[in-house]
């Protein structure tokens, strides 16, 4: 929970309202316009319009303003140091045009906690050699012909990393929880669900049919508060008792850095006879001693968890998701799964990726690079974090944790902080809504094992510079 | 003025209440309406409920037996599957044996094909295996960009959207446009992937029956009687069908469709998964197949992981369609972005279409030999159109539901293997809402060769007479 004083939320809460009134005006001004120079509508007459209104108001009247902020493209890599390629806007930021002109600038944006984003000397060759070998892809769903020798060695070996009897993988990590969540759960069940969980696990929620309930972020207390209201009335209306209630919780929550306080979780699930379901997109590979993730990090044992779900690109520089859990487990899923069944198969090189990105984290390509990957990433972290609290940053975030956002509060100091930090060839994340509360914009750094002393040196200063300019050192004495 | 006075003194006289005299029945009056008007105002009485007490939700508690979290798992959910030990190309190695491919998708042969691999090569090379992040936040590599570029000005649209996998592009791109009041009205045998978005979009959705024009005509007077009745503001409505049916292999008559959608005031959607470098002089789908402006269908979708031999899918329309799913496509917000090899294999495959559209010829060659072959088969009915790569074989007679026919179906698919054939029966799964019948799909490639195509179909009738005796 953000302490901000009470000058920022009243000057964050007048500049929104600001935005708005002024973004209607603007709209007004539009409706009367078209009006008296009569313009035809977009839209063949009898039609509704595609968009309503008021659903793209966000995006015309304040997304557009710094839309220089989002989208940005790059000609490299995504690894340490990247090519960002400059757009202009002629019309006011309504169209962004790109021209040739790149800026080489430090990456604090993209998901590369280990570093394996760009070509790596034990991945590359083998992913080639892959690539010549099975092509690019191989058009089919696995159930129909897509299945090759890589994914079977690919899902043992990811069993045997997270430390359960068996796993399945998917294609897309979005994927994984929107097609096994209505594998598992369905009419008459209940999800209750962290309050700050990623779409992919409200979309894969509301697909399944079940009641989803929701519990205060990362709070033992509230969620055991919400199972005993819950078990205790039932189903709505008729108050059947519920079929079977799944816990849902993420390993590190992307938009705050904090770590899950999976212990207690767990205890209170098994106190009242829920099922646990962890969602490990950016912890696996990232935190924990091997990397195992936050069972391995907090000390759980993965038995307790029913199950286990992460993605692979974050730590492993590749792309797709998986499921882990008893061998039952994967065989029903496997069987009703529609991303299993329907979906082209994971391309192999990329497959081939994820499982030379894993041997290398163990230590079976028969050097210590993993694991000096892994000190690294933890002790860059713990170093940034803590140089940029001393500067008087509001970070948030655990100790550990790659992840670290440092909040913005005002609407203006979006574009200023990114555009700043740019111009000083440091290229990082601005996040809004509608991925955090109105109130609560932030800036959000990802370490990577792959930033040197001087990376982080240089970026501390840039940042120190710039939060002086737009004045977000909440926190200074 | 008499008639007032006694009046006046009337109001003034005395009231008995209970045997009690009053002065001034009048007050008495009043207070009598005071009172009747404040009870009238009373909430009904309500006991009052009681909490449950703690001890009490403990027992509760205590007393609730949740189902076990998957059902117990039976033979038929775990069949064997084919494991590839090469590319999926037309012929494949699996278990040491060189086999005929039917199951793969690849309807322009270009998996495994050198020149694309050489691209995917430098990409690789240049950029590692995956983005990193959303196209939000530096994933986007100048390489999508370029492909979504690339599509648009091959398909002849303004603009194009990439998403980074072939069953969330229909299920994102659905309900970024519709939402709780609208109306879409959806074949009934589409895939899985748009019914998802059908029931995330939470619109009205009306079904017709499978690519039958009669009965969406039907739904659609339906929806204009109710519009004469009911006078609500004007809603989206959308008209959801796919080029060639993923579950059937059959080909929307999209000419009648566009009549009926432009009769009706209905916005149009199409899925060309199959039919994208399929039908057409080019390859450019099925508008150009029927010779209709592309601008008449509203939203394309489409997945990469067929004729492009590459993964993902992408949307493309009018620029207002794709510039509102660049905020509302949650498949595209919130996922991480293609791998950039992936969006140069189709780069390069779509590149090669243009090049050299006589592989397209080669496709509808070795589409047509397989149905003549087929012609004099007893057991099976082809059940898809002859211009569709997608063939599905249907038992003849079936055998009364869908699992007892897939079944059957899978035995004879277990045999075409051993003969070094491999042919996938269609697997539902139970979330899955399709009614249609069950059936092998095969799916032809331009890179079979025509005594591929003659041997398969040679071994099909060898099992198909075994089995019948």
């Amino acid at each position: 929970m953000s302490t901000a004083s009470i000058l920022t939320l009243y000057s964050t809460y007048i500049s929104y309202g600001l935005l708005f009134v002024l973004g209607h005006l603007r709209d007004l001004c539009r409706s009367i316009h078209r009006a008296f120079f009569a313009i035809k509508d977009a839209n063949p007459p009898g039609y509704a319009p595609l968009c309503r209104s008021y659903e793209d108001f966000y995006a015309r009247r304040l997304y557009h303003r710094i839309q220089d902020c989002f989208n940005r493209p790059i000609a490299s890599a995504p690894e340490s140091w990247i090519d960002v390629i400059e757009r202009e806007s002629s019309d006011n930021n309504k169209t962004l045009h790109r021209p040739f002109k790149t800026r080489r600038c430090l990456n604090l944006g993209s998901y590369n906690y280990l570093g394996f984003a760009a070509a790596d000397e034990y991945c590359t060759p083998r992913v080639i050699e892959s690539l010549e070998k099975y092509g690019a892809s191989t058009c089919a769903s696995r159930v129909d012909g897509g299945t090759t020798s890589l994914h079977v060695e690919l899902e043992e070996l990811v069993a045997r990393f997270v430390g359960k009897p068996d796993a399945m993988v998917y294609g897309m990590g979005f994927a994984t929880n929107s097609t096994t969540l209505p594998g598992l759960i369905g009419k008459g069940g209940l999800i209750i669900s962290d309050s700050l969980n990623h779409a992919s696990i409200i979309f894969g929620a509301r697909s399944s049919g079940s009641k989803v309930k929701v519990f205060q972020h990362n709070s033992p207390q509230h969620l055991e508060e919400v199972l005993r209201e819950n078990i205790a009335e039932g189903q709505p209306r008729t108050h059947r008792p519920w079929k079977k209630i799944i816990v849902v919780v993420e390993g590190i929550y992307s938009m705050e850095g904090e770590i899950c306080r999976l212990k207690e979780i767990v205890q209170v699930c098994k106190a009242y006879k829920a099922y646990v379901y962890l969602d490990e997109a950016h912890s696996i590979g990232a935190i924990g001693k091997t990397g195992r993730g936050v069972c391995e990090h907090l000390g759980v044992d993965p038995a307790d968890i029913d199950v286990m779900m992460g993605t692979f690109t974050k730590s492993f520089g590749s792309s797709g998701g998986y499921i882990a859990g008893s061998k039952d487990l994967i065989a029903y899923l496997k069987s009703i799964s529609p991303g299993h069944m329907y979906a082209t198969a994971m391309s192999p090189p990329v497959a081939q990726q994820v499982i030379s990105a894993m041997k290398v984290i163990i230590g079976e390509d028969g050097t210590d690079r993993g694991a000096r990957k892994l000190a690294q990433v933890r002790e860059n972290s713990n170093y940034f974090r803590q140089e940029l609290r001393k500067m008087g940053f509001e970070v948030l975030g655990d100790r550990d944790s790659p992840v670290m956002p440092i909040m913005l509060y005002n609407p203006a100091k979006i574009p200023a902080f990114s555009r700043e930090c740019l111009r000083r060839n440091v290229a990082v994340v601005t996040v809004a809504f509608p991925a955090t509360p109105l109130l609560l914009a932030r800036a959000r750094i990802c370490i990577s094992a792959s930033h040197t002393k001087e990376d982080l040196e240089q970026a501390l200063e840039v940042i120190s510079e710039v939060g002086d300019l737009v004045h977000i050192k909440y926190f200074k004495h | 003025m008499e008639v007032w006075q006694s009046l006046w003194e009337a109001q003034l006289g005395d009231a008995v209440v209970f045997g009690v005299r009053f002065g001034g029945h009048l007050i008495v009056e009043v207070v009598l309406a005071v009172v009747i008007v404040f009870l009238l105002f009373q909430k009904s009485y309500q006991p009052a409920s009681r909490p449950l007490s703690e001890k009490e939700i403990d027992q509760l508690v205590e007393e609730w037996t949740p189902e076990p979290l998957h059902p117990p798992v039976t033979k038929e959910m775990t069949p064997p599957y084919p494991v590839l030990e090469s590319a999926a190309g037309p012929t494949v190695q699996i278990n040491g044996r060189k086999v005929i491919n039917l199951s793969t998708a690849n309807y322009l042969g270009f998996v495994g094909d050198e020149r694309i691999k050489e691209s995917c090569n430098a990409t690789l090379l240049k950029y590692g295996v995956g983005a990193c992040g959303p196209r939000g936040f530096y994933g986007t590599i100048d390489v999508h960009l370029d492909l979504e570029t690339k599509i648009a000005s091959f398909l002849g649209t303004s603009e194009s959207i990439l998403y980074s996998y072939g069953l969330a592009t229909a299920a994102s791109c659905i309900p970024a446009f519709c939402k709780r009041g609208d109306i879409i009205i959806a074949d009934d045998g589409v895939s899985w992937g748009i019914q998802n978005g059908l029931h995330l979009s939470r619109s009205t959705i009306k079904y017709f029956r499978h690519n039958d024009m009669g009965s969406l005509e039907a739904r659609l007077k339906e929806v204009r009687k109710e519009d004469e009745r009911k006078k609500k503001p004007l809603n989206r409505r959308f008209i959801v069908v796919e080029a060639i049916y993923q579950n059937s292999g059959k080909l929307a008559p999209l000419g009648e469709i566009v009549r009926l959608k432009e009769k009706y005031l209905f916005r149009l959607l199409v899925d060309e998964s199959n039919s994208i470098g399929v039908l057409g002089k080019s390859g450019r789908g099925i508008s150009e197949h029927f010779n209709i402006p592309i601008e008449k269908i509203d939203i394309i979708t489409a997945a990469m992981g067929t004729a492009f031999a590459s993964a993902g899918g992408f949307c493309t329309g009018s620029a207002k369609v794709v510039d509102h799913q660049r905020l509302s496509g949650a498949g595209y917000c919130f996922s991480a972005s293609l791998p950039p090899f992936l969006a140069t294999a189709s780069i390069s495959a779509i590149e090669l279409l243009e090049d050299d559209p006589s592989v397209l010829a080669r496709l509808h060659n070795n589409i047509a030999l397989f149905h003549k072959c087929l012609s004099d088969v007893s057991g099976i009915r082809i059940g898809s159109d002859t211009r569709s790569p997608v063939v599905l074989l249907h038992l003849r007679p079936s055998l009364g539901s869908f699992h007892a026919d897939a079944a059957y179906l899978q035995t004879i698919a277990d045999e075409m293997l051993e003969h070094s054939v491999l042919m996938s029966v269609q697997k539902r799964t139970a979330l899955d809402n399709c009614a249609l019948p069950a059936g092998i799909r095969v799916c032809i490639s331009a890179g079979h060769t025509e005594s591929d195509i003659i041997s398969a179909t040679a071994v099909l009738k060898k099992v198909m007479t075994s089995k019948k005796q």
